[in-house]
């Protein structure tokens, strides 16, 4: 649970840098991020890391959903009066919710751009050198017209900070790592990467609605 | 006697297979000063002046150093108030007309007894896997300075030990998960020197245990900690993880 949780955490940042590269929106822009998108998918080195990507989110996800299991057997009777905002927060009560809502976005997500760049009949332009390469800026800029899509995203953003407000620093602790003077160091991180990450990914729907 | 009047509302159940309910109670002439278990007392005292079946709950040395008492009151081990066992609230931290709900541990590895008293000798067995070390330690004197020991591990150590086997870690924890309480028995041996002999088999072994008797899984949401009436810091369950782990690797 843990390293499959960091191994994914690490991948929202580089995800984050290259998509970054969706708020110019000049003609070169459009073509660089075409020319990262055919990289993305077609070098070797990549592909073997993205294998190792969806293997992490599966066996998180699967994971995650036998503790749950698990921990729900663990009392079968439940307190007729409970008040458990007393002593933790409700975040990290609901990982499974919270992680389950990430796993429906990951799908549409997925299906909408990952899907549509691998298998899809989307259209092409040309490379700097003539050959034809495809389009996925327009995909991802006509998605992003639609309101009702922009907000999805930008909800599922607040969810998944969220998730990482509890997930980040509970994985160190998972690990054994805790110490009192770099736990303090860890939780700090957690919370700025928990804020900052996910502000960054709804910025860029929200630009390009602005900006279509 | 004082002049607090309160409603309890209080889980009954006649036996490890009895569906068991809430049932509504008032007690008069509460006074502050009272301790939770005392204000039971007297409103046993009434039920069985009016011939009924007195509640049944744990207890024995009312000064919070045996772990006996338990009681999950309005929705949090012990009740409110913090590092204290049930015999160590008292009645101040309520108000007159309070309605008090009082619920036995829940966990499937805790199983009811009767009413608010439940079964927690699944930590006994966890116990007994492995929280022990394997030296004679009776009548042979040692000297105690053979053994040099950091203070701060010899603190950490006692802070551990200081656990009581209550069981309000798990009744407490949305998952059911005895981390805390495993971890507290790891740490007080794996932290000095006599216990090293025995540290891989010992924590495989009681983690092992947990597992067996259904504890949940811990996901860290820390409120063990909070509600614990020793304050067992989290830093013992990350140990506990640590030595788990480098233990799974290593073991032959
Ligand atoms: C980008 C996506 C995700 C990231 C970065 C992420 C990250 C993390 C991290 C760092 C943890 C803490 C692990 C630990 O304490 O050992 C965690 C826990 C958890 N995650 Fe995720 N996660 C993601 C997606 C998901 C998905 C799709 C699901 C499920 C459908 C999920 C379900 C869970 C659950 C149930 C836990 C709690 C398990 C426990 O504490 O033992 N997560 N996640
Ligand atoms: S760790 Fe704390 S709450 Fe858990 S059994 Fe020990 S004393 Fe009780
Ligand atoms: S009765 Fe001994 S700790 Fe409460």
């Amino acid at each position: 649970m843990a390293l499959t949780g960091l191994f994914l955490s690490i991948f929202l940042i580089t995800h984050l840098a290259g998509n970054l590269q969706l708020l110019d929106m000049s003609p070169e822009g459009q073509q660089k991020f075409n020319e990262y998108a055919r990289f993305m998918t077609t070098f070797p080195l990549v592909k073997v890391v993205s294998y190792l990507l969806y293997f992490s989110i599966l066996f998180h996800a699967f994971d995650g959903f036998l503790l749950t299991i698990q921990n729900r057997k663990a009392r079968p009777v439940k307190y007729a009066y409970e008040k458990p905002g007393a002593n933790s927060a409700w975040y990290a009560r609901q990982m499974a919710l919270l992680g389950t809502l990430i796993l429906v976005f990951l799908v549409i997500h997925m299906k909408h751009f990952w899907y549509e760049m691998h298998w899809g009949d989307i259209p092409t332009v040309t490379d700097t050198s003539g050959k034809p390469m495809k389009d996925l800026y327009s995909v991802v800029a006509a998605a992003f017209t639609q309101l009702w899509y922009v907000a999805l995203y930008v909800v599922m953003m607040g969810v998944l900070a969220f998730h990482l407000l509890h997930g980040f620093q509970s994985a160190f602790q998972s690990l054994g790592l805790n110490h009192p003077r770099y736990t303090p160091i860890i939780k700090n991180v957690g919370v700025f990467f928990a804020v900052v990450v996910p502000i960054f990914f709804a910025l860029i729907p929200v630009w390009m609605f602005i900006n279509a | 006697m004082g002049n607090m009047k309160l409603t309890l509302k209080i889980w009954r159940q006649n036996g490890p297979n009895d569906q068991g309910k809430m049932v509504s109670y008032p007690v008069n002439n509460v006074s502050e000063d009272m301790s939770f278990l005392e204000m039971l007392d007297v409103l046993n005292d009434d039920l069985v002046r009016k011939g009924e079946d007195p509640i049944a709950f744990d207890h024995d040395c009312r000064e919070g150093i045996c772990g006996s008492c338990s009681l999950f009151i309005n929705g949090e081990a012990h009740g409110p108030g913090r590092l204290i066992t049930t015999c160590q609230l008292h009645m101040r931290k309520f108000k007159d007309g309070d309605t008090i709900h009082v619920e036995p541990w829940r966990a499937e590895a805790f199983p009811v007894i009767k009413d608010l008293a439940v079964n927690r000798s699944a930590f006994d067995r966890i116990q007994a896997a492995g929280g022990f070390v394997t030296v004679n330690t009776s009548g042979n004197l040692v000297d105690g300075n053979a053994v040099p020991i950091p203070k701060d591990d010899a603190d950490k150590a006692f802070d551990a030990a200081t656990c009581i086997g209550c069981g309000a870690c798990v009744a407490t924890c949305v998952n059911s998960s005895a981390m805390l309480f495993v971890a507290a028995k790891v740490s007080q041996f794996a932290l000095l020197p006599q216990g090293k002999p025995e540290a891989k088999r010992r924590v495989l072994a009681m983690v092992e245990q947990m597992d067996k008797e259904g504890f949940g899984n811990c996901s860290n949401t820390g409120a063990c900690e909070v509600e614990c009436p020793k304050g067992i810091s989290l830093e013992h369950i990350a140990r506990m993880n640590r030595e788990y782990l480098a233990a799974s690797v290593t073991k032959e």
